[in-house]
């Protein structure tokens, strides 16, 4: 953990972990408001309306018009609730983070919504097997079971383990998942038709973590953080080429600069990556300049996503990291629509030949990339370009023969040139050999 | 009213016909999905995408109304 003066403990300081009497000691007991009308929102929407709290898993979207959305497509069957720590995104661990040090503010914001929207049932959805961090599913669903014998809920809280790849945190795959089918992206929206075909809420963790504050403590705290258009304070999962990498919250709209420093990343890194695999590379002069707020990060053509960090390390060629992360996006693919099938494996394959030194396949990298957004059967392709399009706008200039197939092709939307780098020495070096020239 | 084109990526095999009766406003990738090039239906080709729709295999073109005119 960071220990900074740009940091702002909110949710991480309810650090009780399983201990629900230290939970409620720290910050009183679960503030519940009664029940609701069926497809209304109970007296927590206009406060969380207030608040302007919008969802952390990479979309901020305005909490309390999800919840209106959610209440509006409730049919005869009440409502449900799925807190999304799937956390597929590799270069994130907050939500993990989150629910080993404040299982209880997470459940009690799933309550409170859940009240809220007249849903009976809470699903807590967490990987199944997490790689080299702790397996939260046993433990929560104790929790679970500890806040039901206390009586502490008005609704069923569930413990679901998802299958750990990279689209089960995906909502409609997520919601798939949970009714029994594979772990795919859908093309049906869970806020209409969800879990068990019931209208259903679905957020990530930490947005549930800072509702169970806001329905305690009120818009005018929560706003005392953060911008007017993105209040409060989040989570960042900040990693590469930081002396301390890990979990850290800001308030919004801190100076991306202060961040660095308070993980105290290398001096002028080449480049940040923001949002994670499915982000975008921003030159590291570009990214010091922005603010930590979903307004600035789209203004400079990036995205905070689920608060994603990534300082890429000195020795680490921009192109190459950008490569190997776009060869495991392609095996992670769902492979239910085109761009997926064809798309992802063409564009990792064009990128390898690229960086070998083949123009043709940089030209090609670059067609194809224009041509993947918005055709996809969720948004996985899109991310992908996303991705390797920034990387030949912040790394092109290292790309060999970059320069030469730029003069062809003056109606490249791809700016190159900047940034080259610490990687731009390294991959000409031993790669003049298989340049290609046409 | 504006009528819009919508694909199912997911339902949509890249069969084709889309494009083959609709190519002012669909051409398709080098894998033989569908591209919109401009997914807003004008009044000349309601007919064409009418026919489109019901003739996709997979059912995946839908022509829906437009969300603009119904702001």
């Amino acid at each position: 953990m960071i220990a900074d003066t740009t940091t702002t403990a909110r949710l991480l300081k309810v650090a009780a972990g399983a201990d629900y009497t230290a939970h409620t000691s720290l910050i009183g007991p679960l503030p519940l408001r009664g029940s609701v009308r069926p497809g209304r929102v109970g007296p927590l929407g206009p406060i969380v309306a207030a608040a302007g709290l919008r969802g952390r898993g990479g979309g901020w979207f305005p909490f309390a018009r999800k919840m209106e959305a959610v209440a509006a497509a409730t049919g005869i069957r009440p409502p449900v609730v799925v807190v999304n720590g799937m956390e597929s995104e590799p270069l994130s661990t907050k939500d993990g983070h989150l629910l080993a040090t404040a299982p209880h503010l997470v459940m009690d914001g799933a309550a409170l919504a859940a009240e809220a929207i007249g849903a009976d049932r809470v699903i807590i959805a967490v990987p199944a097997a997490a790689g080299d961090r702790p397996r939260l599913g046993p433990w929560l669903d104790d929790l679970a079971a500890e806040r039901a014998a206390r009586g502490v809920d008005p609704v069923d809280i569930v413990v679901a383990e998802g299958p750990k790849r990279y689209l089960s945190g995906q909502e409609t795959a997520l919601v798939n998942w949970v009714n029994g089918g594979p772990a795919l992206p859908t093309t049906t929206r869970p806020f209409k038709k969800g879990v068990e075909g019931r209208a259903t809420l679905v957020s990530n963790a930490e947005t549930f973590a800072h509702l169970g504050l806001i329905g305690r403590y009120g818009p005018k705290w929560f706003r005392a953080a953060g911008t007017r258009d993105a209040p409060g304070t989040a989570l960042l999962t900040i990693s590469g080429a930081v002396v301390h990498p890990g979990v850290l919250e800001v308030p919004l709209g801190i100076p991306v600069q202060e961040v660095l420093r308070a993980a105290d990343a290398i001096p002028d890194p080449a480049a940040v990556l923001f949002g994670g695999y499915g982000g975008t590379w921003l030159a590291g002069t570009d990214a010091a300049a922005l603010t930590i707020d979903p307004e600035s990060m789209k203004a400079a053509g990036a995205a905070l996503g689920p608060g994603i960090i990534h300082v890429l390390p000195r020795d680490v060629p921009g192109l190459l990291r950008t490569a190997e992360i776009a060869r495991w996006m392609e095996t992670q693919g769902a492979g239910q629509c085109g761009p997926c099938r064809f798309g992802l494996r063409a564009l990792s394959a064009d990128l390898d030949r690229a960086l070998r030194g083949d123009i043709a396949a940089a030209d090609r990298l670059r067609r194809r990339l224009a041509l993947l957004p918005g055709r996809g059967g969720c948004a996985h392709p899109d991310g992908t370009a996303r991705l390797v399009t920034s990387a030949l706008a912040v790394f092109g200039a290292a790309l060999p023969g970059w320069q030469d197939s730029r003069r062809q092709d003056p109606g490249s939307r791809l700016s190159g040139g900047r940034g080259s780098g610490a990687g731009s020495a390294a991959l000409r070096s031993g790669r003049r050999g298989s340049r290609v020239r046409r | 009213m504006t009528r819009q084109l919508r694909i199912d990526f997911i339902a949509c095999e890249g069969a084709g016909l889309c494009a083959e009766l609709l190519p002012e406003l669909i051409t398709r990738d080098e894998w033989g999905y569908p591209v919109v090039t401009d997914d807003t239906v004008p009044d000349r080709l309601r007919q064409h995408a009418r026919q489109a729709e019901r003739l996709c295999p997979k059912l995946a073109l839908r022509v829906g109304r437009s969300s603009l005119s119904s702001a």
